[in-house]
């Protein structure tokens, strides 16, 4: 009779257990068997009605009963909420395709960006960065540079004149002469910015960017000069990268060379952006003039010295294949927002 | 410069292609920027004798004309032509050929013309790319007719003069010498180991009973003056070669007088002039500037009015030349001149190509000069035109003859060593070497014990110390010398941008972080981009250096202020259909006291622009986002300014100095520009910015117990602002970290004129604190922040 009782109670605790449709309504089942009003508990009330020598016997078949039910009631729980969570992860569903939240960044123009990784170049090889006023005087832009007052090579650059002393700088090399004024060698210096030439077409802008670079010190050489852009033309361009140098004319070096790296499109074999020669003409060099050296109070005799420079427009046109220099002023941002990193 | 493979062959044997010239003169310099090949596109042609000539039987305007060819066979060629006949020797384009019609390049075919077989076609000059100077007859209406003789069969490219080579050289600034045929072929010569060849200079003179004085005024304007009285002139054409020779350079055959001087200024690099002596006054030549006011018409008959700028060449009465730039229409060369007044001079360039940029007008000569002539070059010029004279029959020189202001023509010499030059290229030049080059440049050298004495030849006024001795022997002894090493014997220099480049970089950084991306403007715009920010007349803004010689109105004014740029950026924007958009630009600003006596300041600034889906806080973010990255309190006050909404514009402050400005466009402002979505600016002093820039990164331990956040809303009156309320709620309780306006409300149930702020407050503790805030003390800063928010400001907690 109580064996029926005991069993008949274990049955319908699972049944309603198993019946539960959610963790509540299982917890409430479980409290009606199991908790401190539940069945268990009544039944285990129970006890004091029997005779003293039952009572260990009934105790120990309540106890055993409560175990299996907590077991039951465990095990079923965990079957609960597997579902419950099949059913969560179910409804839960998104469609990954869908756009993400961001804040779009902005992008540093390309100038700057291809300004930066020139600057990192040469700064990695000991190069200070200076950078000079743009607009100069007439002695700073030109006469100290070599360049007197009925030099041809005032005619190779149309300058924007202010008045008569002062212009705005045609060259960045205008800033070669106030370091070393201020400066004994050894030096080595990069000076970018902007630079303003009375020049307007599709590869002409009346403003762009340049990057000069200045050495001075004991026994530097041509071939320093050499080594030099070598190692720039192999970080900025390809590991392959090689240089030519062939004869030009700057009245600020002496010897003056012009600096045409093989065409990283084509890897020199010729191809549309080289013309076909396997050669990109991309910066101007030479040893700096004696001239110049003592106009700035160095001594040409104990000291020698190269600068470069080159366009960064021209640069970052070669990098990206940028064919109108129009659009590095347009600021489209269509354009701009491309060079993001 | 252009210079005819030919003309060269003249003064130098040339025992190389002329691609392989083409590579050896760009690697010592002189940059071929063009082989051109004038009878590139005419192949197939032949020369051919016309055997007979019928009416074609369907088609009265055609002719069917037989052909011998000679070794090529005989040909049947239908033609439209009405010039040709029976025993006429043409070119005849047979199948295959390719002719020039118009810009465009014409294949031949044979093929039937109205059913009669025509096996190519007969040429005109045009189709041959020539005119009259390549071949007398070329600009004839119809077929061209070659001369009685010429032989059939042959390529007709040599008999017309279009087998030749021309190379277009970029010669560089300091080798004027070179900007001639017979400078080229003195390179020429020295690359290929050859000896140059002068071009015959001889003459003989017959006595003339003529004096012509010549008074040079202005010596350092023209530094030497030849001139030669010419007799017995016959004007005529010139002979084939040598127009020829001019065509193949680009020069139009005028009259045998004026050929010469074309091709002594191509091939000695002399600008000549010739004046028909009958029409010199007083037989008197001045060189003197003008006086103002003074006229001239010159040989393209323009009328000039010069100033004393301008030096004029005179004879005893009026202007007859302007000076190196292009002779009178008053004494030109007439078919009837008979005696001629040749002037072969050296102007100083500056000089010359002032009054050419001032009068606007330019001739080869006048170029010529701009680049500048030698001292040697008038004497070698003068001697080539009166020999070609004579020799060509139209003019016997005469002892009549001036050299005025001859100065002493002495060479420079240079001294160096050896060892000087090889240090500054970083290799070792064998001393033979060294020495051939330069012998075989025209140079004068002398070595003893590894010292050298070089002597410079007149023509190479640029060579000036011993560096350029350096680039003379590198240029001929090779680039490809040159083996690259790495500053062997120099110091090791410490490099990398500086603090202030860094923080630049970071500022830019920054911006992109806030979606901006970086613009980058011309340092100039238009005054009427002023205009367009409404700024009044006395605006100091408006006081802007100006280029004296801009590209264009436009782009005329220094910028002071950077925001029309950034409008104008926007506008071109907003055109292409870029919805929107958010730009920086960072650059500079001039200033200056007027007039310019001293550099002016130049003054770094930030503009930025927002367009598109976007308002006043959007950009506000940006200048806090700024102000957080460098450690900067930037406070905002209202403000105006003429060309933005008054009631959204900020003015930026920090430590109580303007920096700046924010706000939204004015609304008639944008409608003007046809920006229909607002367009919100800034500007920011970048200078004065970043001297408050932090430098270094300021550590604070955190505090041990949490923070505690308390929301806060209050009514205030509409006029109170947040930064007061924030203002308040700091002073009133030191715990308070953080106070962020969350949300703004405005409705009837708060009465007119009043709004609602709600504020989430943050009370943090130091690191030193030693227990957690408690919910009562919150509640107590609670009610002193609310005590204090009524004191002050007269708020209610809503």
């Amino acid at each position: 009779m109580e064996q029926e009782k005991t069993d008949q109670l274990e049955q319908s605790a699972i049944k309603e257990a198993e019946q539960a449709e959610d963790s509540r309504a299982l917890y409430e089942v479980k409290m009606r068997f199991l908790g401190r009003m539940g069945s268990v508990i009544q039944l285990m009330k129970k006890m004091r009605d029997l005779p003293p020598e039952e009572r260990p016997e009934f105790g120990k078949k309540v106890n055993a009963l409560r175990e299996r039910l907590e077991r039951a009631f465990e095990r079923i729980e965990l079957a609960l909420k597997m579902r419950e969570l099949a059913e969560r992860l179910k409804t839960e569903n998104v469609d990954v395709t869908m756009p993400g939240r961001k804040r779009a960044s902005g992008a540093l123009h390309p100038v700057t960006v291809v300004k930066n990784q020139l600057v990192d170049i040469f700064a990695g090889m000991g190069f200070e960065i200076y950078e000079g006023p743009e607009i100069e005087s007439e002695y700073y832009n030109f006469t100290a540079l070599n360049t007197p007052a009925d030099h041809p090579a005032r005619d190779m650059q149309d300058t924007f004149y202010l008045n008569d002393s002062f212009l705005l700088r045609t060259q960045t090399s205008a800033g070669q002469i106030r370091v070393m004024e201020n400066k004994k060698p050894p030096i080595k210096v990069l000076s970018p910015g902007r630079v303003f030439r009375s020049d307007d077409d599709a590869t002409h802008s009346p403003m762009f960017h340049q990057m000069e670079g200045l050495v001075v010190d004991k026994g530097v050489t041509l071939c320093d000069l050499r080594g030099m852009l070598d190692e720039f033309a192999r970080t900025m361009f390809s590991e392959t990268s090689k240089t030519r140098l062939r004869p030009s004319y700057f009245p600020f070096t002496e010897p003056s060379v012009e600096v045409d790296v093989s065409c990283a499109a084509c890897g020199g074999d010729g191809c549309a952006l080289c013309k076909g020669t396997g050669w990109i003409e991309v910066l101007g060099a030479g040893m700096v003039h004696a001239n110049v050296l003592k106009n700035c109070g160095v001594d040409p005799e104990e000291y020698s010295g190269f600068a470069f420079g080159m366009g960064v427009e021209r640069i970052a046109m070669l990098k990206y294949g940028i064919n109108n220099i129009k659009l590095l002023t347009e600021n489209d941002v269509r354009f701009l927002e491309q060079f993001r990193g | 410069m252009k210079v005819p493979f030919s003309w060269l062959k003249d003064y130098v044997d040339i025992n190389v292609t002329a691609e392989q010239l083409q590579e050896k003169l760009f690697s010592c310099g002189f940059e071929v920027e063009e082989l051109i090949r004038p009878g590139k596109d005419v192949t197939g042609v032949y020369t051919g004798k016309i055997l007979s000539v019928e009416k074609h039987p369907d088609a009265d305007r055609l002719s069917v004309c037989k052909v011998d060819c000679g070794a090529l066979g005989q040909r049947q060629i239908c033609t439209a032509a009405t010039n040709v006949f029976a025993g006429a020797t043409v070119p005849c384009a047979l199948d295959g050929a390719t002719v020039l019609h118009g810009e465009e390049i014409q294949k031949i075919k044979s093929g039937k013309l109205r059913g009669v077989a025509s096996e190519g076609m007969f040429c005109s000059g045009e189709e041959l790319g020539i005119n009259d100077d390549y071949y007398e007859g070329a600009e004839v209406n119809g077929i061209l007719i070659l001369d009685e003789g010429t032989p059939i069969g042959e390529d007709i490219r040599p008999i017309v003069g279009l087998d030749d080579y021309i190379f277009d050289i970029a010669v560089t600034a300091n080798r004027p010498d070179c900007q001639s045929v017979l400078g080229i072929a003195r390179e020429v010569a020295a690359i290929l180991k050859q000896p140059l060849k002068m071009p015959a200079l001889d003459f003989t003179c017959e006595h003339a009973d003529v004096k012509i004085s010549v008074t040079v005024e202005e010596p350092a304007l023209c530094p030497r003056y030849l001139g030669r009285y010419v007799k017995d002139v016959k004007t005529g054409t010139s002979p084939r070669p040598m127009r020829r020779r001019l065509a193949l350079c680009g020069v139009r055959s005028v009259s045998n007088v004026v050929d010469i001087t074309n091709y002594v200024l191509l091939e000695i690099g002399q600008p000549m002039h010739a004046f028909d002596r009958a029409f010199l006054k007083e037989d008197r030549i001045t060189v003197r500037r003008a006086t103002a006011g003074e006229k001239i018409v010159t040989l393209d008959g323009k009328e000039f009015t010069l100033e004393p700028e301008n030096l004029l060449i005179c004879d005893g009465e009026r202007g007859v030349a302007l000076a190196g730039i292009m002779g009178g229409q008053n004494s030109e060369i007439r078919p009837d001149t008979s005696e001629v007044f040749l002037e072969a001079a050296k102007f100083a360039r500056d000089n010359v190509r002032r009054t050419s940029r001032a009068l606007g007008q330019r001739s080869d000569s006048s170029a010529r000069f701009e680049k500048g002539v030698d001292a040697l070059s008038p004497e070698l010029g003068m001697k080539r035109a009166l020999h070609l004279m004579q020799k060509l029959g139209c003019g016997t020189p005469t002892d009549c003859f001036t050299d005025a202001n001859a100065a002493e023509l002495t060479p420079k010499t240079v001294r160096t060593t050896y060892a000087q030059i090889d240090a500054l290229l970083g290799i070792t030049v064998p001393e033979e070497e060294t020495n051939g080059i330069l012998t075989r440049l025209g140079f004068g050298v002398q070595s003893s014990d590894g010292s050298l004495t070089v002597t410079v030849p007149l023509w190479r006024e640029d060579i000036d110390g011993w560096a350029d001795l350096a680039e003379e022997v590198i240029r001929s002894y090779g680039y490809e010398h040159i083996k690259p090493t790495f500053l062997e014997n120099a110091t090791v220099t410490h490099g990398g941008l500086t603090e202030e480049q860094k923080l630049e970089a970071k500022f830019k950084r920054t911006l992109c972080g806030q979606g901006f991306s970086e613009a980058c403007n011309y340092s100039f715009y238009s005054p009427k981009d002023l205009d367009l920010l409404r700024l009044p007349a006395d605006a100091p803004e408006r006081n802007a250096l100006k280029i004296l010689n801009p590209i264009g109105e436009d782009l005329s004014v220094m910028r002071t202020v950077l925001a029309p740029s950034m409008l104008q950026n926007i506008v071109r924007n907003v055109r292409r259909g870029n919805a929107e958009g958010r730009l920086f630009e960072l650059a500079n600003t001039y200033h200056a006291q007027l007039p310019l006596k001293e550099l002016p300041a130049e003054t770094k600034r930030c503009a930025l622009g927002i367009w598109g889906s976007a308002d006043f806080f959007d950009l506000k973010g940006a200048t806090e986002a700024i102000a957080e990255a460098f450690g900067l309190t930037l406070s905002y006050t209202k403000g105006e300014k003429p060309f933005l909404h008054p009631g959204v514009t900020a003015l930026v402050t920090l430590d109580g100095q303007e920096v700046g400005w924010l706000g939204e466009l004015y609304p008639s402002v944008a409608e003007e520009l046809a920006l229909e979505k607002k367009v919100y600016l800034g500007e920011l002093n970048y200078d004065l910015l970043s001297k408050k820039f932090a430098r270094e990164i300021a550590y604070r331990p955190l505090p041990k117990f949490p923070d505690v956040q308390r929301d806060i809303a209050i009514v205030a009156d509409e006029k109170v602002t947040c930064a007061q309320a924030e203002e308040c709620i700091y002073r009133a309780c030191k715990f308070v970290t953080k106070a962020e306006l969350f949300d703004i409300y405005r409705g009837i149930q708060l009465g007119k004129d009043k709004k609602s702020m709600a504020f989430r407050l943050t009370f943090s503790q130091g690191a030193s604190a030693e227990k957690p805030l408690s919910p009562e003390t919150v509640d107590g800063y609670f009610k002193k922040i609310l005590g204090n928010l009524k004191f002050n400001l007269g708020a209610e907690l809503r």
